[in-house]
């Protein structure tokens, strides 16, 4: 199974040149691990030139045909899907990074009855997209689902078409979205408050300050860059968060609910215009590249610890 | 005194509107799939005639949806676990390579990962398909494995490699002088130290592999080579198709990835958070 790589000249270099002279740099260890390194990339050098760097110069190339965003420009149901992926990107990310802040500081607390709710509390993220999603879509049924017959049972007035009236249908899938990721970034949020010296926050209580105070002295000034990086990430994924929208709503009514995820395979395979879909994806790089630019530096230098 | 009370009560208060948030729509996909198929259009909190029907026919495959169940079961379950290793393998020895050993184009592909592992996979979708298809690799089910593979490996590879930072140099240097080699170090040493963060990538690989619905349903479209989550999907644009049924599949696919996720927590957010972040 485990086969002996056929490198020999790497082979006879693996005994490490500083054990034999310690005083200098080591140019033939550098040399072999450079014949080792590409062996041990080699598989993943693989994956990323065939499915990554392919499909995206692909991509690129595609969209360089100008006139594929006249189509999409030209296209009202374009515009409106632009303007709801800016409505779902600042009401839904900001709206859920700030109750994630919120709730980490109620799953930090050490109660062991809040610990166990935490456990169910993840279990949106760990179970499967369609089922729940499905689900969601059911219960907000205008006429037999849940929420409207719970409507019903306390106030006696018709709740409203959660998923035929464009603007609640965006709502909607808000709220979904949300009720799939919130749970997620509380969890990494809650990880960062831990890590936040015990004696910081005794020092803050000798000193008398309030739950207001410590949160802006002691909590806020440690949780900041974690908290930043997070709200990118999520920016960036919420951006690509194709099943809340395509699950819930399909994009309807009228395609008045999309957002450039569904939008571009909705193009690309529902009317078999591959181009508009490839541009109307590429529409979203002032978002996407600067975001990926900073995210990239600032994950590359804080080496992935939490900061 | 009564502020500790009335914080104690905001507390169970808050917890209480968590824990309806979160299970709600749990709560509403199980008592669907107890209702039976023709009560469905009523909005109850609790069926009239609840029943175990549903699963019976599902795992009959005795509805025209259903015809391939067990057959689609297995897909799901053959493409995680494909995905599974092909992941590991990959980053296990990429990491190595970029975490253990002097190149000077590390931090290059380390980058290259980072940027790949940021990219929305639904931004992809098309040119990855096109690719896919010149490539023959459409309807295969190892064309979703790669898929898979192709975004979960940068994750993986960053999330072994922070781990692996943790442990030290000195015993790699100390199994050159007794003369092992690069490769050697890689599967006595290495391999066993990073076994945590293994469990907890492999476990992202897993999940990610069965959940995954976009690219199931674009790659995959022969009855009996599609997984389970683009069958559930085909009930998206039907109201009339039977949805108790469509639950109870849902509540059965839901629960090999609960079963994980709650058996290899630990490791879960020991891993996520050393490694950053994934949603």
């Amino acid at each position: 199974m485990l086969r002996r790589p056929s490198f020999p000249h790497a082979m006879t270099q693996a005994i490490p040149a500083s054990s034999a002279t310690p005083a200098l740099p080591r140019p033939p260890l550098i040399a072999s691990d450079t014949a080792w390194g590409l062996f041990f990339l080699f598989p993943y050098i693989i994956v990323f030139v065939l499915f990554v760097a392919y499909p995206i110069g692909y991509a690129i190339w595609l969209a360089t045909d100008l006139k594929a965003y006249a189509r999409i420009f030209d296209d009202p149901i374009y515009w409106r899907t632009a303007w709801n992926t800016l409505i779902f990107l600042l009401v839904g990310v900001n709206l859920k990074m700030i109750l994630a802040l919120f709730l980490s500081g109620f799953f930090a607390l050490p109660n062991l009855w809040i610990r166990i709710l935490g456990a169910f509390f993840l279990l949106p993220w760990a179970v499967p997209h369609i089922p729940s999603i499905m689900s969601i879509r059911w219960m907000l049924n205008s006429e037999w689902g849940m929420v409207n017959t719970l409507i019903f049972d306390l106030f006696h007035i018709d709740g409203p078409n959660w998923l035929t009236n464009p603007a609640y249908g965006l709502s909607s899938i808000i709220a979904v979205h949300i009720w799939k990721y919130l749970p997620f970034w509380t969890m990494i949020l809650v990880a960062g408050r831990m890590a936040i010296p015990r004696d910081l926050y005794d020092a803050a209580a000798v000193d008398g300050a309030t739950a207001i105070q410590r949160f802006r002295h002691v909590t806020w000034p440690q949780l900041k860059a974690l908290f930043l990086t997070s709200t990118m990430l999520t920016t960036i994924w919420s951006l690509g968060d194709f099943n809340s929208v395509y699950l819930l709503t399909g994009g309807g009514p009228a395609d008045r609910t999309n957002t450039l995820a569904t939008m571009g395979i909705r193009y690309a395979f529902r009317q078999a215009d591959f181009e508009a879909g490839i541009v109307t994806m590429v529409s979203a790089v002032p978002i996407l590249v600067p975001l990926v630019i900073l995210l990239t530096r600032r994950l590359s230098k804080a080496g992935g610890r939490q900061q | 005194m009564t502020r500790r009370v009335l914080e104690q009560i905001g507390l169970v208060l808050l917890g209480i509107v968590i824990f309806f948030w979160t299970m709600a729509p749990l709560y509403n996909m199980l008592i669907m799939s107890i209702t039976p198929v023709n009560a469905i259009f009523a909005g109850k909190f609790w069926p009239d005639n609840p029943t175990l029907g549903n699963y019976a026919t599902v795992f009959r495959q005795e509805n025209h949806y259903l015809t391939y169940f067990w057959r689609q079961l297995f897909n799901s379950a053959f493409i995680a676990a494909a995905s599974l290793i092909v992941v590991l393998a990959v980053a296990s020895l990429a990491s190595f390579a970029v975490g253990r050993l002097k190149l000077r184009f590390a931090p290059f592909v380390n980058n290259l990962a980072l940027a790949t592992y940021l990219i929305p996979a639904a931004f992809l979708a098309i040119p990855f398909y096109q690719v896919l298809a010149f490539y023959g690799l459409l309807d295969s089910q190892w064309g979703l494995v790669f898929a898979v593979v192709t975004f979960t490996t940068p994750y993986a590879i960053w999330v072994l490699r922070n781990y692996a930072d943790s442990i030290p140099f000195m015993l790699d240097e100390a199994a050159m002088v007794d003369g092992a080699s690069r490769w050697q170090i890689f599967c006595l040493v290495y391999l066993p130290l990073i076994r945590p963060a293994m469990i907890a990538i492999g476990t992202f690989a897993l999940l990610h592999a069965w959940n995954e619905y976009l690219y199931a349903f674009l790659i995959l479209s022969h009855e009996t080579r599609v997984t389970l989550t683009v069958t559930l999907g085909l009930f998206r644009s039907d109201d009339s198709a039977p949805w108790p049924l469509l639950m109870a599949v849902g509540v059965l696919y839901s629960i090999p990835p609960a079963a994980l996720y709650f058996s290899v927590r630990k490791y879960m957010v020991t891993g996520l958070t050393s490694g950053g972040v994934k949603d």
